[in-house]
């Protein structure tokens, strides 16, 4: 029964096993590039797990601990997991006992194979939902130990190489945008970000375009209503 | 160290608290608000269209290199993705593309 669920989850999830590598072998060479051994990549890893807060919060690492300043960033970075979690409200109903692991580990790429993910006949749901989330976990993990050991042995000039998160994004939206029929979201997504920023400088935008996106959001279910 | 102890523990924490605050609030034996539902199901798509414009949050359009390496390795992500959606060739050869742009090209 488990076993059928490891089986129909592991080639879905090879796409991200790729992207996942590739990430997390860069996360773990800007971890070692500040002086953090291999010991901390699999903690931050394994307790953290979510791609671009970590690398965020590589930048965190190096200044002394401010617990506002640490909330606060990490809420603007990861505000958009609160609309994975809506979203995620039906399929994770029947998880069970695995439910709190499902939550967890709700990266962009794991709710994004979820999205569309089902299970074959005659395979348990939770356990194909959980196979796909684990494996997830375990690549990321697997990545920044590779990254960050051999970011030590072998010093190359590793600038540009946090361009793996941007590209990342870049692909989660292709493949977004050719999987729906309804552009706007998207559209306003880049548009009223890319306003806030110039209107609202760096440190304000993200709170700024949430409620913005919001508020036009919602407007725009009224008029589809109406 | 214990100063980095307690930010990876924040960080961590709040992090779940992102992931789990749906669940809370909009518990699994009583029915979702339908505006909850319309939010779930169209804010992905405008969120990772901002994440994107955050990640080119410090471009400086009016300066040297005006952004040209950003927009020449993300014009290559979304070519080579949609023709082969292959994750390893979009994020690992756009990166690659990028590091040389910036490392050997635009410096």
């Amino acid at each position: 029964m488990i076993k059928k669920a490891f089986r129909a989850a592991f080639p879905l999830t090879l796409p991200v096993f790729m992207g996942y590598l590739f990430l997390g072998i860069a996360f773990g060479v800007l971890l070692s590039s500040e002086g953090f051994h291999v010991g901390w990549a699999i903690f931050m890893s394994v307790i953290i797990y979510a791609g671009s807060m970590q690398f965020v919060a590589i930048e965190l690492l190096t200044l002394p601990f401010n617990f506002l300043s640490t909330l606060l960033i990490t809420l603007m970075v990861n505000a958009r997991h609160l609309f994975y979690g809506l979203s995620m409200l039906d399929k994770f109903k029947d998880s069970g006992k695995l439910k709190p692991y499902m939550i967890f580990s709700l990266t962009d790429e794991t709710f994004s194979l979820l999205c569309s993910a089902n299970p074959p006949d005659g395979v348990s749901k939770k356990w194909f939902f959980f196979f796909i989330a684990v494996l997830n976990h375990f690549y990321w993990i697997l990545g920044g130990v590779i990254g960050n050991a051999a970011g030590n042995l072998i010093p190359f000039n590793s600038k540009g190489i946090d361009f793996a998160m941007t590209a990342l994004f870049i692909v989660i939206f292709v493949d977004q945008w050719e999987n729906s029929n309804n552009h706007l979201p998207a559209v306003l997504g880049i548009v009223i970000t890319a306003a806030c920023r110039l209107l609202f400088g760096t440190s304000w935008f993200i709170p700024a375009a949430m409620l913005c996106l919001l508020f036009s959001l919602t407007m725009l279910r009224r008029r589809e209503s109406a | 160290m214990i100063s980095v102890i307690l930010t990876i523990l924040t960080v961590a924490a709040v992090t779940f608290l992102t992931r789990l605050l749906p669940f809370l609030l909009f518990p699994a034996n009583k029915e979702t608000p339908a505006f909850v539902s319309y939010a779930g199901r169209v804010l992905p798509y405008a969120i990772i269209g901002m994440l994107i414009v955050y990640c080119f949050k410090d471009i400086r359009f009016y300066a040297w290199p005006f952004g040209i390496p950003e927009l020449l390795a993300s014009a290559f992500v979304v070519l080579i993705h949609k023709w082969k959606h292959n994750l390893l060739f979009s994020i690992g050869g756009g990166t690659l593309l990028y590091m040389i742009l910036v490392q050997a090209v635009f410096v």
